[in-house]
Parts: C-alpha cells; structure tokens; sequence
C-alpha cells in the first residue's frame, strides 16, 4: 500500500475518482431545480430522495450531464452508429483528425524550413525572428471564421482552410523550437566539422540536424495540441463540413448538451492520442539515434 | 571570384545584385516599348540599371537602400495610374524587392562584421521587413485587383478601422476590458491559490500535475457553448472560459516554480529556523517568479483567444468576437481585419505590460540581467 501510494498512479486515480463524485454531486445540484419544475407539472409529488436524484442524472437536457450519460452518447454515437452516418462521432472526428493532421504536417514542414534559412542566414533571422516572436502575442484563432469565408468565397472548400488555420498554429512553435535545436551544437563541434572540411550540407546532416531532434518532438508535441483546436476551431465557421466543431456548435443551438460533452470528450481523447502518438514517435526516434534513457 | 573581391559583396549578394539590375534592364526595356510609363518608373527603373556599374566600382549599401525607397515611392505613385497594371510594373516590384533584400542583407553583413552599430540597425531590419510585407501586401491587392473578400489592401482597412472607431472601441470593452481582465485575473489567482495549497501535500502534487498537464494540451476552449448555457450571454460566460483556460497552464508552472529553491537554500532558511510562510515569502515565491511570470505571459494570448472564440457561440451584439462572426458573414472583410488589428495590438500590448513587471520583478534573473548588459 505505502509502495503504491508512494508512485503516482495511485494519487491520479484518487483525484480522478474525486473529480468524478464531485462531478455526480454538482450534476444533482445543477439539474435539481429544472428537475422540480418538472415534476411540478407532471404533478409528481413525495418523490423520494434517491428517486429524485436519479432523475436528475437522467434528463433528457440536463445542464450538466452525469458522466454516465456521457458516456453512454459517446458509446451510441461511436460503436452504435454506422461510421458513413452523419450522427456518428467517428465520422466527425475523423474529419477534424484529418484536417489536423493535414494541417499539423504543413506546418511543421513549414516551421523546420523557415528555421533552417534562420539558421543559415543572418538577414533572414534579424527580420524574421521578432515577427514570429510578437506574433505569439496575437490572437491568431480570430481569424479562423475569415479565412474559412474568405478561402470559400473563392471556391477553396472543405479540408482545406481548416488546414490552413491548423498549419498557421503550429508552426511558431516548430520555428522557436527548432531555432534553438540546430543552434545547440557549440562552436568546438562545428569547428571539429570544420576540420573534417565537412560542406554545409554535411554540417546540416550530420551534426544540427541530429541535435535538433529533442526540440523538434518538444514543439511538435505542443504543435500537435493546437493544431486540433485550430481544426475545430475552424470548423465553428462552416456548418456544412462536418467535425467536431460543427457538433459542438449544433449542440449549442439545440440545447444538446449531451451532445456537447460527448464532442468534447472526443476531441479531448483526440488530443491525448496526438499528444501521446508525437511521444511514441519521439521514442522511436531516440531509440533509432541510440540515445539512452 | 574576382568579381566578389571587386565589389566586395558575397555570392549571394551578387545575385542580388545581379537580379535586381537585370530585372530593371528588362523593366526599362518593356516600360520604353509601351511607352505609357510614368516618368518617376522610368527614373526608378533607369537607376536599377546604373547599379549594375557596381561590377567596375563599388556601391556603398546606402545606395541600395535609397533604390529601395525610391522605387517604393515610384511604385505607389504609379499604382492609381492604371486598372490593370502592366508587365513593367510588376518587374519594377520585383526589382524594388531585390534592393530591398540585397540592402538588408548588406545591412546585417556590416553589423556582423562590427561595421554599424548592431543596437541601432539591428532594430531597422525587422522594422523595415515589417513595412515592406506591408507595402507588398497593398501594392498586390491593389495592383492585381485582389477580390476584397480575399484580402483588402491594408488602406482599406486602416480608412475602416478609422471609420469604425466606436464600434471598435465598444467591441474591445466588452471583450477585453469585461471578459479578458476578469477572466485572466480569476483564472490565474485561482491556478496560484490551488498551486500553493497543493504545493503542501506531496500526495496531491503527483495526484493533480499530471492532469494539470494532461489538460493543458485539451482543446478547453470547447467548453465555450457550455460555459454560454450556464452563464448566459454576456461577458460572464466568456470570463468563466477565459478562467478554464487559463488556470492550469497556472497551476503546472507555479508548482514547478516552487520546487526551484534548492535544498541548500531551503537549509539555510530551517538554520534560520524560518517558518513555512516566511521561507515561502522570503525564498520560494521569488525563486518560482520566473516559471508564475512565463504563465502569466502565456495566459495573455490564451486569455483573449478563449473570449474571442467562446463569443462566436453567442452574446449579446457587442464584442470582438462576435463582430469578426457576423461581419465575416457580412463578407465585410476590411472591418474583420480592423478587429484583428484591434486584438493583436490589445495582445501585444498585454503581454508587452506583463513582459515590462516580469523584468521588474525578476531583476536578479540572469535572463534579464544578460537582456541589460
């Protein structure tokens, strides 16, 4: 018991477990007074303690739904429907996960190129740099909804401007993260390639490339993250498309809030099988260049 | 090689050089076959060519910089001149885009080599890529008759932004001065309160962490529509977004911020015989101030992203996000792009505030005292 409490598995799983009380219990209080008016009209009256209480974790529009009913959506929206179907959570969620990945690949693609001339140029980094840096500092989502219009005013629809704003996200951490991993060889290494009469093209290869590699999977971690939000975000703005994001905004209109957690809940799920993917692929990657753990 | 030790340029400023001079002969040429052209092109275009006497003599950078401005000015003066432009013109661009380059990097090339002074050009060069995105992004919408639901000119947009100032400015109160700040203030006073108690209780520090990052890297900001439903339309709503989002990059970096101290300082305070608050006020707080300060600065963006995108799912017809949904469905692209200009000047602004008492606070750090040296 002591060995268990000592790791952290233990300590998670407590705190979940309290989240998850603490979830039923607000799911009672929230619901209660609708569940009143309720049974008001239906013109229930001595409804018994437990009775009421599992009739606020049963609405049908409940304001805050208990994890139960969460997940019991989410299993009839994904194992219970047809995948092609349009209610079906897998089918939006593989149109966000597309666009995200579509959109993730660009912009890390995007980010590595740009730190690269960086490094290799000296007028690119004094113009370049302080532009990226203070556009950290921009609410860059806003622009999703124009982008989306605008790209569809001129015919380019679907995955595309999803992507786009996907990309956008994801490439300043590439850029920042990258700047700072092929500069981390030190001058004593570069000189040792130097001496070897290595071309640029081998220093590259061989040595900033190499050493670069932690960086790139710290960004792309982070990259991957908000690619997903910008996947959806962008999808808030084309109801036509399908996603994640166009569930979580019928949700909304029609008062669906099953509906909402359950978007929610995949998208979540989503994230962590990004994140946790870019970490596998990191290993891989380590384990490939022979570092030790 | 001779040619590089004559004019004393690198091979790729020779290029440059090269490019731009013939881009100007072929521009000269095309603008004197038409005819049509204006006689400040002509000029432009005329000394682009002169430059490639460069190959004989040296040219001195400032000269390259003064082709720059000038065929800038040409440029603009000529854009109202036609409906469509013509060839020349774009190869007058194209020549004015080299000098602008080969200018810039002749520029860092002498602040490399300790020629100039790195502290006063080093801050021209990113300024001037600024202006001259700026001035390619007008010249291109403008010249090649963009549609303006694409991309207005940034003309357009400033004549809007100018026009709309009260629109604009109820819109940034409503948003930012209501959702952001109270948002922002709750959700970080929240992640520091719940970071400090946490901080006591070893057991609950590796129950919540992990989760506290796990649910960094959740797309929170989904929580918007039911956060709207709970809290109704107005700001409200958005500040209760604003506080999710915010609250567990908090979290995550004030505890790590506390387990900066090391353990010799943290001896050196039980010596003192120091009580738990006063090494806390005392030692650790202003040892985690780096970590609580770069949570502060990523709240900023994240503060102002969570109210503008949960305003998209409904509010009352005020606010930022709000204008850029339903003017983007308007196709009033220019007053969209007015509103983004507000919010990334709001953003850097914000940010620019925290970054300024960061520096205050965190005067000893050596991230700042190298920035100062």
């Amino acid at each position: 018991m002591q060995q268990l409490l000592a790791g952290k598995t233990a300590p998670i799983l407590i705190v979940l477990l309290a989240i998850g009380l603490f979830w039923y219990a607000a799911a009672i209080w929230m619901n209660a007074p609708w569940q009143t008016t309720l049974n008001q009209r239906a013109g229930l009256e001595n409804v018994s303690a437990t009775e009421f209480i599992g009739q606020t974790w049963s609405q049908d529009k409940p304001v805050l739904p208990a994890p139960h009913q969460v997940a019991g959506e989410i299993w009839n929206a994904t194992v219970g429907t047809d995948i092609a179907s349009k209610r079906s959570l897998a089918y939006h969620a593989s149109i966000t996960l597309s666009a995200t990945l579509l959109g993730f690949a660009l912009g890390t693609l995007l980010g590595i190129g740009l730190a690269v001339v960086i490094v290799h140029n000296d007028a690119s980094e004094r113009s370049l740099m302080p532009w990226i840096i203070a556009s950290q500092t921009i609410p860059i989502l806003a622009i999703a909804p124009m982008v989306v219009v605008g790209l569809g005013a001129v015919g380019v629809t679907g995955l595309l401007p999803k992507a786009l704003i996907s990309m956008y996200l994801s490439f300043f951490p590439v850029v920042v993260g990258m700047v700072k991993g092929l500069r981390t060889p030190e001058a004593i290494q570069l000189d040792l390639m130097h001496t070897y009469s290595a071309t640029p093209w081998q220093v590259f290869s061989k040595l900033r490339w190499p050493a670069s590699i932690p960086f790139l999977f710290a960004s792309m971690k982070v990259g991957v993250a908000i690619s997903l939000i910008g996947a959806v975000v962008g999808e808030l703005s084309n109801n036509a498309g399908g996603g994640l994001g166009v569930r979580l905004l019928t949700g909304s209109y029609n008062g669906q809030t099953i509906q909402i957690w359950a978007a929610l809940f995949i998208a979540a799920a989503l994230a962590a099988v990004l994140v946790i993917a870019v970490g596998a692929a990191e290993k891989l990657a380590n384990r490939a260049m022979g570092v030790r753990a | 090689m001779s040619a590089t030790t004559n004019t004393g340029l690198s091979r790729l400023q020779l290029w440059l050089a090269l490019g731009a001079g013939a881009v100007s002969v072929l521009g000269l040429a095309l603008a004197l076959v038409a005819g049509d052209a204006p006689v400040h092109l002509l000029a432009f275009l005329l000394l682009g060519t002169a430059t490639l006497l460069r190959l004989r003599l040296p040219v001195p950078l400032w000269i390259d910089g003064l082709l720059m401005l000038m065929g800038a000015i040409a440029l603009l003066l000529t854009l109202p001149l036609f409906v469509a432009e013509p060839s020349y013109f774009w190869l007058a661009l194209l020549a004015c885009w080299a000098f602008a380059w080969l200018f810039v990097e002749r520029l860092s090339q002498a602040i490399r080599t300790r020629q100039l002074s790195g502290r006063v050009f080093g801050l021209l060069i990113p300024v001037l890529f600024g202006v001259a995105l700026l001035f390619i992004w007008e010249v291109v919408t403008r010249g090649a008759n963009v549609p303006q639901v694409l991309l207005p000119a940034p003309s357009q947009i400033w004549t809007r932004l100018l026009a709309s100032v009260p629109t604009l400015v109820a819109d940034f109160q409503q948003t930012f001065l209501k959702a952001v700040l109270a948002g922002y203030a709750m959700g970080c006073g929240a992640g520091f309160i719940v970071a400090i108690l946490v901080d006591r209780s070893p057991f609950l520090k590796r129950g919540l962490l992990p989760i506290g990052n796990f649910v960094s890297a959740l797309p929170i900001i989904g929580i918007a529509p039911i956060m709207v439903m709970w809290f109704g339309f107005d700001w409200q709503s958005k500040a209760a977004v604003v506080v999710a989002m915010t609250f567990f990059p908090m979290l995550v970096n004030t505890v790590a911020g506390l387990n900066q101290a090391s353990s010799i300082e943290r001896d050196l305070m039980r010596t003192y015989a120091a009580s738990y608050s006063q090494t806390l006020l005392k030692l650790r707080l202003p040892a985690a101030a780096p970590f609580i300060f770069n949570a502060l600065k990523i709240n900023s963006t994240l503060a102002l992203i969570g109210a503008i995108v949960a305003e998209f799912f409904g509010t009352p017809i005020v606010g930022m996000g709000f204008r850029i949904s339903t003017e983007v469905g308007k196709l009033n692209i220019d007053l969209v792009w007015a509103e983004i200009a507000v919010a990334a000047v709001a953003g850097s602004a914000f940010y620019g505030v925290i970054a300024l008492i960061e520096r205050a606070v965190t005067f000893w750090h050596p991230s700042v005292r190298g920035g100062r040296a």
